[in-house]
């Protein structure tokens, strides 16, 4: 094993108690979970969730781990519950649905230390593919719901989650959202409280999940469910603001109670903070007290449904949107339909003006910039993709990815095709794009099935050392802990080999080489069975990778061909176009560049599409410097 | 709570440009002057040179994280076409402080979109306020282009609810670890910063 630096050697003492910190709803979260005592805090990254074992990390006195899937996250979690101990994961909304598995049977077993799972939705989907809502997980597992509004709040029930994990035996769902993940706002800390294990003990009924034992404790659930109704009827959380305008009375959760009290500072609210089991007395008494009802909820029609069959009136879905965001500006149009106002239309000068898109896209030197400009050269092939950066080889230039649908699909998608293709695509080639975390996420039991099932795919595992789009967390094949450790590193080629495949038919290639990994590619379609093409180069924004000296463009040298532009590097940029007629009378536009040497990294990919030669290295003398030194 | 007690400031740009560092910064500075503040902002692709916007929000006691469009006070924009993006968000008295940086996507080299020509002469058409100024070349005049975060933030320094002398104080902290020279180095930033915008606007930078 290499001996690596340890990337955190000094950890600075945590912020003393009665501190108030700028802290995002994560950091907030992490903080609550290192004062209630936890012993173990499990999570693998995901958006919006990464920065709260990220910054747990960061706290003395316990285990925290990049697990490989949230899955066993969670299992991890409930382990240490079982001993007593309190007990975290955290993953963001598709994350959990790879952990139901777990969840759906340990919310039988019940906790034994404190059991929280923090779960963060991506509404509006900035960077998930999917955009769903987490509460029903309370009502599907029989589980509390807490929604926090904000840091504090998420500080303050994650503290409260623990204790109400213990009380019940129940596993607590904290469920978050983008807005409380990624808002910063004042948090008023306190201490770390510590919390000895009660330990294990012996207990086959409650923890061994054969039908037998599981008949005799579900009923408990539905018990639980009415026990935890009258905590939340009395619950602190869950707050009936009298208002003085009873005109239309709101009932709201999360971030958009913020925007209730925004848009409509003097309107009966009640704000759910403790959101399932929600108190259908204090709805009542709300209900009670204005002329009309608005349900107020990001996403699904689920409490208003819910509070619909209650036999309360109310409305919500019908005037407000069922996806994305919520904001003052959403409801103050939606409110006066409610109260039959006419709806005066947005205001012209707050539309937007026309600017062309800017998508995400591949930084400069990312190893994955070859492999797509690899895959855009080669005709009549399907390239099935998966969740990661790599993604964005679905994007231009490369338009190099057919599917996307979740951790760990490409391989069994793959095979589906390889399998049910008909005479129309016989003659394509499958090809399979997964990233290393992925790989390891979820992604080798598909490798296993096309080995195990006889498929004829390629697959092309993108090693570049890193979870790259949740800002380079290390992996078990990084050799590295959550601490920046050593940790002991598992060899892709041999994994794969382990699943499988034949270890003539796996190649490990330079992302940088073309030719090379042209040529791997080439040979590895053409040939039936499964093979594996590893292309490994470090993520550009780890420490791992090392910049080379940039490149130039040489003016007079350049013919304009475009070859360069279609690698699709940000660094390079066109300074003049031309149209110019061919000999054959075929016209052809011509697209002149030159390359940003402040970005440049020297990764060589543009130089080899380049026929004139009129890439070159800078001179060593004009290599950009700093001159103030840290 | 009146809308006019709270500051909304959007700082927008690309990843990588730094224009979280910089709100964070601003942000420290709300908090040093006793306010309420929330800052929020979408990150999840945005390192893969994408869009970012940063919303800053403080006053007596904020609610919404979000800032809405039409009632920006001051936007801070990093990038020329960003700033035209984002134009739609500001008060009709609103202020854009727009840094001339054209950093041009590979959708538009690949000549798929059009970058505008003159995204501040654009906005100054649709009737905004608008102070175009190159942060880049000021920080290369100064010896570092990585000082150019810092006069982004002289620029908005004048346009705050609270003396410049504040910001320049949590800027001074940042860096206050690396040491005299670069401490210096960013006083000289912020204050040309500061004088870029005044001098455009015929006004003048008091000293921080």
């Amino acid at each position: 094993m290499a001996a690596v630096m340890p990337l955190m050697t000094r950890i600075p003492a945590p912020p003393p108690a009665a501190s108030r910190l700028l802290l995002s709803g994560n950091e907030a979260v992490a903080r609550a979970v290192w004062e209630s005592g936890v012993r173990v805090a499990a999570a693998y990254p995901g958006t919006p969730a990464t920065e709260i074992i990220e910054s747990l990390a960061r706290y003395p006195d316990l285990h925290t781990e990049w697990s490989v899937n949230e899955k066993v996250s969670m299992e991890v979690a409930l382990g240490a519950s079982i001993t007593g101990a309190r007990a975290f994961c955290a993953m963001k909304h598709v994350g959990l649905n790879v952990a139901s598995d777990c969840l759906m049977t340990m919310t039988i077993t019940g906790a034994n230390g404190g059991l929280v799972i923090a779960v963060a939705d991506d509404v509006g989907m900035s960077s998930s593919q999917n955009e769903q809502d987490s509460r029903y997980w309370g009502r599907f597992a029989h589980i509390p719901v807490l929604e926090p509004a904000d840091s504090q709040e998420a500080y303050e029930m994650t503290k409260f989650a623990f204790a109400l994990s213990e009380q019940y035996e129940t596993p607590v769902l904290l469920r978050l959202t983008t807005r409380i993940c990624h808002v910063k706002a004042l948090v008023t800390v306190g201490e770390r409280e510590a919390h000895e294990p009660a330990g294990f003990v012996k207990n086959p009924q409650r923890w061994v999940m054969v039908p037998a034992h599981a008949k005799q404790r579900i009923p408990n659930l539905f018990k639980r469910d009415d026990t935890l109704r009258e905590v939340s009827e009395a619950s602190p959380f869950n707050v009936l603001e009298a208002g003085s305008d009873r005109r239309v009375g709101f009932v709201a959760s999360g971030p958009a109670y913020m925007h209730v009290k925004e848009a409509f500072p003097d309107a009966p609210v009640l704000k759910l903070g403790f959101s399932y089991p929600w108190p259908p007395e204090k709805v009542r008494a709300l209900a009670a007290m204005c002329d009309t009802l608005l349900v107020v909820e990001e996403t699904e029609q689920l409490l208003e449904t819910e509070i619909k069959a209650a036999g309360i009136a109310c409305h919500g879905k019908d005037v407000l949107p069922r996806i994305g965001e919520l904001s003052p500006q959403v409801l103050l149009p939606a409110v006066d339909q409610l109260l039959g106002k006419a709806v005066p239309p947005p205001a012209v000068a707050d539309a937007p003006l026309k600017v062309f898109p800017r998508p995400p896209t591949l930084c400069a030197s990312c190893p994955h910039m070859g492999i797509y400009y690899t895959l855009s050269q080669i005709k009549n092939i399907i390239v099935s993709g998966d969740i990661g950066c790599y993604t964005l080889g679905a994007g231009h230039p490369w338009n190099a990815l057919d599917t996307t649908i979740c951790m760990g699909a490409t391989m069994g998608v793959a095979l589906g095709m390889d399998k049910g293709r008909g005479e129309v695509d016989k003659n394509k080639r499958i090809l399979a794009v997964i990233g290393d975390s992925t790989f390891m996420h979820m992604g080798m039991q598909g490798l296993l099935n096309i080995t195990y099932n006889q498929g004829n795919v390629t697959v092309l595992l993108l090693d570049n050392n890193t979870t790259g789009m949740t800002g380079g967390q290390a992996t078990p094949a990084s050799g590295k802990d959550i601490h920046g450790n050593a940790a002991p590193r598992v060899h892709l080629e041999k994994i794969v080999e382990a699943l499988g495949v034949p270890p003539e038919r796996i190649k490990v290639v330079d992302p940088y080489e073309l030719p090379v990994l042209f040529k791997a590619v080439r040979d590895e379609i053409k040939t039936e069975g499964p093979s594996v093409i590893i292309g490994r180069r470090p993520c550009v924004l780890t420490e791992e990778f090392k910049p080379f000296r940039p490149y130039l463009v040489i003016e007079d040298k350049c013919t304009g061909c475009g070859n360069c532009i279609d690698v699709g590097c940000p660094a390079i940029h066109v300074t003049r176009r031309d149209r110019v007629v061919k000999p054959s009378g075929r016209e052809v536009d011509l697209a002149f560049v030159n390359i940003d040497n402040q970005a440049c990294t020297g990764c060589g990919l543009c130089v080899q599409p380049c026929a004139p030669d009129a890439i070159q290295h800078v001179a060593r003398h004009d290599i950009p410097i700093h001159i103030v030194k840290s | 709570m009146s809308a006019d007690q709270i500051t909304n400031i959007l700082v927008c740009g690309i990843g990588g440009q730094g224009v979280m560092t910089a709100t964070e910064i601003l942000a420290e500075a709300a908090i040093a002057e006793g306010h309420d503040v929330k800052k929020t902002e979408v990150a999840g692709m945005a390192q893969r040179g994408g869009v970012v916007t940063s919303h800053l929000r403080f006053g007596p006691k904020v609610l919404s994280p979000q800032i809405e469009p039409g009632t920006v006070q001051v936007l801070l924009g990093f990038e020329g076409a960003e700033a035209l993006r984002w134009s739609h968000y500001l008060r009709p008295d609103g202020l854009a402080l727009v840094n001339n940086a054209r950093l041009v996507p590979p959708v538009v080299e690949l000549g798929l979109f059009d970058y505008p020509e003159d995204p501040a002469g654009q906005m100054r058409a649709a009737g905004r306020r608008v102070v175009s100024f190159d942060a880049l070349s000021i920080a290369r005049d100064l010896g570092e282009i990585r000082l150019g975060n810092t006069v982004m933030l002289g620029a908005i320094a004048d346009y705050l609810p609270f003396a410049p002398d504040v910001l320049q104080n949590c800027i001074d902290q940042r860096f206050a670890r690396k040491g005299a020279t670069v401490v210096e180095a960013n006083r000289r930033a912020f204050a040309a910063g500061r004088e870029a915008v005044a001098t455009q606007l015929g006004t003048s930078a008091t000293p921080a």
